[in-house]
């Protein structure tokens, strides 16, 4: 038996998140007291995941150049099986969601999504994840004779280790049952699902002109933009940035809202990040509560200090 | 004058009772079968609360609405019925709570209501039970929430793509049938990918496959149309849980907010930088 782990690549490089996953499959492995390997497809720089603890780094070799969900989780389950895996654990990006239910079916696996940490017993497998948009956490058992564990982003500390992680290359074939038509891709840009750093805005910068306020916050930062529902609906800025319950969930280190009063609904989805930052000329905004720091004042005056500051700064 | 629409041909042609049987018959042989699978959560403003030593979901006062994921998938149904002609049905697993959210479906457009009557205690209770019900009964499209706001899972539409073999698209943001070929948008961390598919498919809805101000609110006709349609009630299939929760935790409760006067922006610099440690 032994815990496998699926570090996902993109365009051949490993994405941000794999390491804080090695980090945490390594404390599982030596949790459960079992081997821990870890699988990546597609990827030329695997290698750099040698020093975090693995017992074998194995490479798949696809034809399949992009991310496919039917080929990718055929090919897992495959791995999983030859392996004796009885933990698979994954990410939590848009492509590992997209994927997690079809590995989880063709395993006949348990699953669980948005883990928050190690489990927190063996006997039966419990693990504590978000439930009701980060309003609570469930403490889940898992009954599966293979389980999957779905890691949330930010959870869990990186840790490198010294390691003899032998690397090797399998050739896979699968069938995929969705072709790739197009692919737009916003290239060197942070994503609001692996930044560091978000920068939000809503209804307080009053129309979509005066973006280029939180875009230039963001650039220095380094940052992903976002936005709220009411700016999404009116178009102001693409569906794809509004984060909140029903849009995407931001798990970040530190979140800038500014001009966003803080419904019940954006709160939900921006819960899971660790600091928060609120700039907004209503102080009774609901989302000071919600918030570790706070300046009221108007973000056109505020905000480009802050960014001139930064720049100098940096 | 607007050529009229195979649903409009339709529904012209079933007002002649006799013929009734035999054109409901033809149109199933070109209508679109769409299946759309609801789930019955909080509304987005309910507070949550837990009881029986924190074991329970406390529905006390709480209003329970479509998924807002599954409620886009709906609209977009309707959308293909009312454009090109389907017939669009939804099913729930779950117990009987659960039919005046079904009878809200149906007064806003759909068909016909299926619940398949057991408690949903995971997702691979539900996906078995949707899988299940979808062996005897094929549809060509069938479209479930990217996931739920309640639990979270974003689990069921792969498990019964992978139970049922056949194709899925998660984060469906936009979507076009063209007979038996599906061209799906789907939104990526960062992008957006365009993936053609032969139906037929499941797809993972979410807000941009219609937008917010499409939705539909029942009026009082929908409402009446609903009383008559039909809402069947399934006996379940025997399938095992494969997770289950054991209790609930609410989050630690949080620290006042530092305000900072909005003329010190070095203070909240250094704040993030050596308090926060973020920057």
């Amino acid at each position: 038996m032994s815990i496998l782990l699926f570090a996902e690549s993109q365009q051949g490089k490993l994405k941000k998140g794999s390491t804080e996953l090695s980090s945490y499959g390594f404390a599982l492995a030596k949790q459960q007291n079992t081997t821990f390997t870890i699988v990546t497809i597609n990827c030329e720089d695997a290698d750099q995941l040698a020093n975090y603890g693995a017992s074998k780094l194995i490479n798949l070799k696809m034809e399949t150049k992009h991310f496919e969900a039917h080929a990718y989780a055929t090919a897992l389950a495959e791995i999983a099986t030859k392996e004796d895996a009885k933990i698979i654990l994954i990410g939590s990006s848009a492509d590992a969601k997209y994927m997690g239910g079809i590995l989880a079916g063709k395993l006949q696996a348990g699953y669980v999504t948005n883990v928050v940490g190690l489990p927190t017993s063996n006997d039966p497998l419990t693990v504590k994840r978000s439930v009701f948009s980060n309003k609570a956490f469930a403490n889940t058992t898992l009954a599966g004779a293979i389980n999957i564990i779905g890691l949330s982003n930010n959870v869990h500390e990186e840790i490198s280790q010294d390691s003899s992680t032998t690397v090797e290359q399998q050739d896979v074939q699968t069938t995929a049952k969705c072709t790739q038509a197009s692919l737009e891709q916003s290239e060197g840009k942070a994503t609001i699902a692996d930044a560091d750093v978000v920068v939000s805005g809503g209804r307080g910068l009053k129309g979509p002109e005066n973006w280029g306020l939180i875009e230039d916050l963001a650039d220095v930062l380094g940052a992903a933009t976002a936005c709220s529902k009411p700016v999404s609906d009116m178009g102001w800025r693409p569906h794809s940035e509004h984060v909140g319950q029903t849009g995407k969930p931001v798990a970040t280190n530190l979140y800038i809202a500014v001009g966003i009063s803080g419904a019940i609904q954006h709160l939900a989805g921006v819960n899971a990040s660790k600091i928060k930052v609120v700039i907004n000329t209503d102080p009774e905004a609901p989302f000071f509560k919600a918030a570790d720091y706070g300046i009221v004042g108007d973000a056109f005056e505020v905000l480009p200090k802050l960014t001139e500051k930064l720049k100098a700064r940096a | 004058m607007n050529q009229p629409t195979y649903y409009e041909l339709y529904k012209l042609l079933c007002t002649h009772n006799n013929l009734k049987i035999f054109f409901i018959f033809v149109f199933h042989l070109f209508l679109m079968k769409i299946l759309v699978c609801i789930s019955c959560v909080p509304d987005t403003t309910s507070k949550i609360n837990f009881k029986e030593n924190d074991t329970v979901f406390d529905d006390q006062g709480v209003q329970f609405v479509i998924n807002p994921n599954d409620e886009f998938g709906l609209t977009r149904a309707i959308w293909f019925k009312e454009k090109v002609g389907a017939f669009v049905d939804v099913l729930h697993v779950g117990q009987a709570s659960a039919d005046p959210t079904l009878r809200k479906a149906l007064a806003i457009g759909a068909d016909k209501a299926i619940r398949i009557d057991t408690p949903a205690l995971d997702a691979f209770v539900v996906a078995d039970q949707i899988s299940n019900y979808l062996q005897a009964n094929p549809y060509d499209l069938i479209i479930a929430g990217r996931e739920s706001i309640d639990y979270n899972g974003s689990m069921v539409p792969g498990l019964v793509a992978a139970k049922c073999d056949i194709a899925f698209v998660n984060t469906c943001v936009q979507l076009e049938i063209d007979g038996s070929t599906a061209t799906a948008t789907r939104e990526m961390d960062g992008g957006m990918e365009v993936l053609s598919v032969d139906l037929p498919l499941i797809i993972g809805s979410q807000k941009g496959l219609v937008e917010e101000n499409d939705l539909r609110i029942p009026n009082m006709r929908g409402i009446m149309q609903a009383r008559q349609k039909p809402l069947e009630v399934v006996t379940a299939v025997e399938s095992l849980a494969k997770s289950a929760i054991q209790n609930f935790e609410k989050p630690a409760p949080k620290a006042a907010v530092k305000l900072i006067p909005a003329d010190d922006i070095d203070q909240l610099i250094d704040l993030l930088q050596n308090e926060a440690k973020v920057l």
